[in-house]
């Protein structure tokens, strides 16, 4: 027999965990715009160097 | 066919912790702490010779701040035990049941590793270098070697938070240097006199928790005189910027009475400190003063800074 432990959260810690799960998904969204952002920079910074060149 | 056909479903009691919100969560970063990093290494970007464009420098700062925070993190999982045990730390997260050890611990590694992935892929290595270091400083040789077995802990520990500025510095440059390592010293030899001004108060506090704070260990005769021997040490090097050239000569003037002003209270609570109320409260006005001593040191140097980009 095959025994599954299965953690049943209070309603307390479900209501947190989704707090957190959605700042979680806010704080990885923001990282995201913010790799665009700094690749943007980056690329314009290499193209005006090569411009200047 | 049932997909599970043998199999039990043990339902077992709901797990301690869980229940922290996202302020636990930012407690847990010792936000206070943060703020001093942030502006010190804001500091350290704004002296430094040549520029970094403001988005990279914002996102420099950042990662900082995140590095700084995710220390504070792993240094509070570690220090639960004597947390709980000292009145001035018994109502942070962890020891108040609101955040469960474990959750500051992944908590913490998780943004120390992005803090210093960041920086460098956004930045420089040589500043996310300095970013890993600092952390590795402050959680492994500070928190868990230093500070529980000797009263040399925060002297070497200080270091920790000396680093910022050079990571600022680091960012905009990706080095080293001397103007660098000067901001390292003054916040170097601020912490010690900082920190005893503190514990000579809290001494009992310290002593309950095992914790070898000097006036636990050398006794209080011995701190006060140790807080004047780092004042004078401390006050020329907080004039070093002016005389290295990195600082005008009025920042030189402001930090040198600044420093007679460190040099005079650090004097009282080494001769002149009676016992009681009165110790405690010449101890507690040094303790403000050294806070708002450094903020008045970086603060003039950030002015300084900006006023010479401006001119040149």
């Amino acid at each position: 027999m095959h025994i599954v432990p299965i953690v049943e959260l209070t309603p307390a810690q479900k209501a947190a965990q989704r707090r957190r799960s959605i700042a979680i998904g806010l704080g990885l969204g923001a990282l995201v715009v913010l790799f665009f952002l700094v690749t943007i920079v980056k690329i314009s910074g290499n193209i005006a160097q090569h411009a200047a060149m | 066919m049932a997909l599970i056909d043998d199999t039990d479903v043990v339902l077992s009691p709901a797990v301690t912790g869980g229940t922290g919100s996202i302020g636990d969560y930012f407690e847990l970063l010792k936000p206070r702490v943060m703020s001093l990093v942030i502006f010190t290494a804001l500091v350290g970007l704004m002296l430094a010779p040549g520029g970094l464009h403001p988005l990279l420098a914002a996102v420099a700062l950042l990662a900082i701040a995140v590095g700084a925070g995710a220390s504070g993190a792993l240094n509070m999982w570690y220090d639960a035990d004597i947390d709980r045990i000292m009145s001035r730390t018994a109502r942070r997260p962890i020891p108040d049941g609101r955040v469960s050890p474990s959750e500051a611990l992944h908590f913490g590694s998780v943004l120390s590793v992005l803090s210093v992935l960041v920086l460098g892929v956004a930045v420089n290595w040589v500043a996310a270098f300095l970013l890993a270091f600092t952390i590795f400083f402050y959680v492994v040789v500070y928190t868990m070697g230093l500070k529980r077995r000797t009263s040399q802990n925060i002297v070497i520990g200080g270091a920790a938070g000396a680093f910022p500025p050079m990571i600022g510095w680091a960012a905009v440059t990706g080095t080293v240097s001397i103007e660098s390592i000067v901001l390292f010293l003054i916040i170097f030899f601020w912490t010690p006199p900082h920190f005893w001004a503190l514990a000579l108060v809290k001494s009992e506090d310290y002593a309950r928790a095992g914790i070898p704070m000097m006036p636990v260990v050398a006794g209080e005769r011995s701190t006060r005189l140790q807080i004047f021997t780092y004042a004078l040490v401390l006050a020329p090097i907080g004039v070093a910027p002016a005389v290295l050239g990195f600082a005008s000569l009025a920042y030189g003037v402001f930090a040198a009475g600044m420093g007679a002003a460190f040099v005079a209270l650090s004097a009282r609570v080494a001769f002149h400190a009676k016992s009681g109320a009165e110790a405690k409260r010449i101890n507690m006005q040094l303790f403000f003063f050294s806070i708002a001593y450094l903020f008045a040191l970086f603060a003039a140097l950030l002015v300084d800074g900006v006023v010479s980009r401006i001119i040149s």
